[in-house]
């Protein structure tokens, strides 16, 4: 690890003051990607700016959605009953990431922006369009078993590791930044980036932008929303395949949903041609079958993860039909 | 700098790049608390920051700073074995015993987490207040502390026992 300076700031405003005046900074929150990151040299910041002690509320929104700080740490997002019982399939899937120890730590804030945990990102012997813009990429010839089939490029085939994140962008979260050019909201739909020729660059966030918090807005169908990932072992893996699902019926026909997937996208992947093929259609076998696979046409599977667009329909369409079932049940009770 | 360590004020001036776990056993020689993977992947290093469980090797202890952090050598209380302690003993919760200061901070913190009702990713209902314990909560919710020894049946009974003496609560095998 290369030596840092370390300021310690009192809010966002300080931290992007100390940015601006220090080279290359970096902002730490619970240090549990970062850290390990800069173990490896794969990080090397010359100053690290603790933001741990933004805000650490979530507060409710007069419209019935929540603000969470960007400081909250990921365990304390999880057990607020508010997010249990409103949000569960955020619950879930933050409960779904990581350790317990690690969920102590992290913090909101940090998930959004870890890094991937390609391996060959992390092995600095090896060639990396994301550690080393114009290196190349090993992993495209590498072993791709835990790499993206959406959103991929002859760049970069890294996969986003965020749990959480996949909840997010099914909730339509917004996030809320701080940077020296005052304050901005930015969809979390928009807030990761395709890799295409710059994979180096992952998010909208411009240079000393911060993170202050994540807004869910109220959203009644997410009552019975939920996370289900599929990972190599039972507990402490990341995944696979993720997928994040809601809908909302009227009668027959297929209202509303939401649909995200977590372990195929280079970001956290909204389905929105699943999406688009559901809505105002009935709620039929056949309807899910037709919107899994506009979904998947996208698919760009390597041999090492071609089984991941089959394990992908199969979850969708589990999960969906599930949801379904819960709907009509929930309307009836 | 200064952390308030087992009780015991601390103090010392360490580079940013010291970890907590480094500073536990290099500077405090707590050697208690072990280091397996330093990446946050074996739970070697657990222990309890203000009661919560944590991984030492990925925290600096410049962010710790003013923290009260618990370690193995901080479980017993007055020469007495801190219950977790005794029921790992009780129950062979253990063979080299490498992994076990981190598996029993771990413990620990996982207790407080029940007692605050908090979920795992195997509680069914969570919007339910109380969680319901079985088995497999007590295994996801110590699925951040590795045993190459595989003494994990051991170490599920024990937490088990405890839970069992402490909380009333009784859990299946």
């Amino acid at each position: 690890m290369n030596a840092f300076d370390y300021h310690q700031a009192a809010d966002g405003t300080q931290a992007i003051e100390q940015a601006v005046r220090c080279q290359q900074a970096k902002y730490l929150g619970g240090g549990t990607n970062l850290v390990d990151l800069m173990r490896e040299t794969v990080e090397r910041p010359q100053t690290l700016i603790d933001v741990t002690r933004l805000s650490r509320d979530i507060t409710d929104t007069d419209g019935g959605g929540l603000i969470i700080g960007a400081a909250v740490t990921n365990a304390a997002l999880a057990g607020d009953a508010r997010v249990r019982r409103r949000y569960p399939l955020l619950a879930r899937a933050i409960l779904s990431g990581a350790s317990a120890q690690i969920r102590n730590m992290a913090t909101v804030g940090g998930n959004l922006l870890q890094r991937t945990r390609c391996a060959y990102f992390y092995d600095t012997a090896t060639r990396c369009n994301k550690r080393e813009p114009g290196a190349g990429c090993d992993a495209l010839e590498g072993f791709h078993r835990y790499h993206a089939i959406f959103g991929t490029s002859s760049s970069c085939i890294a996969t986003h590791p965020s749990d959480m994140a996949v909840a997010l962008v099914a909730l339509d979260a917004r996030v809320h930044l701080r940077g020296p050019a005052g304050d901005r909201q930015l969809a979390i739909t928009e807030l990761h980036r395709e890799p295409g020729e710059r994979p180096d660059l992952e998010t909208e966030l411009q240079p000393e932008e911060l993170i202050v918090a994540v807004e869910l807005p109220p959203l009644a169908m997410a009552v019975h929303s939920q996370y289900r990932k599929v990972r190599d072992r039972a507990s402490y893996a990341f995944a696979l395949v993720s997928v994040a699902s809601m809908v909302e019926l009227d009668g027959d026909t297929i209202a509303d949903t939401r649909l995200a997937l977590g372990g195929v996208g280079t970001k956290p992947w909204r389905a929105w041609q699943a999406e688009a093929a559901l809505r105002g259609q009935p709620a039929t076998a056949a309807t899910l079958a037709a919107a899994v696979d506009a979904e998947l046409a996208a698919a760009r599977p390597l041999p090492g993860n071609t089984f991941k667009v089959e394990l992908a329909r199969r979850l969708m369409i589990a999960e969906l039909s599930q949801r379904l079932s819960d709907a009509r049940n929930g309307g009836d009770a | 700098m200064q952390w308030t360590i087992n009780g015991q004020v601390r103090e010392a001036e360490v580079d940013f790049r010291t970890s907590l776990l480094d500073l536990l056993r290099e500077q405090f020689q707590l050697s208690g608390t072990k280091k397996g993977c330093n990446q946050g992947a074996c739970g070697a290093c657990t222990v309890l920051v203000d009661g919560e469980r944590i991984n030492a090797c990925l925290a600096l202890a410049v962010q710790y700073q003013g923290r009260e952090i618990t370690t193995v050598e901080g479980l017993a209380e007055h020469g007495k074995l801190h219950p977790v302690q005794a029921a790992f003993v009780e129950h062979d919760g253990f063979q080299c015993g490498y992994c076990t200061p981190g598996q029993l901070c771990s413990a620990v913190g996982m207790i407080g987490e029940l007692e605050r009702d908090l979920p795992s990713a195997v509680t069914a209902d969570l919007a339910a207040g109380q969680i319901e314990w079985q088995r497999d909560e007590l295994r996801e919710r110590m699925s951040g502390n590795l045993c190459r020894c595989g003494a994990y049946n051991g170490i599920a009974d024990a937490i088990a026992a405890v839970l069992a003496e402490e909380l009333g609560e009784e859990i299946a095998r």
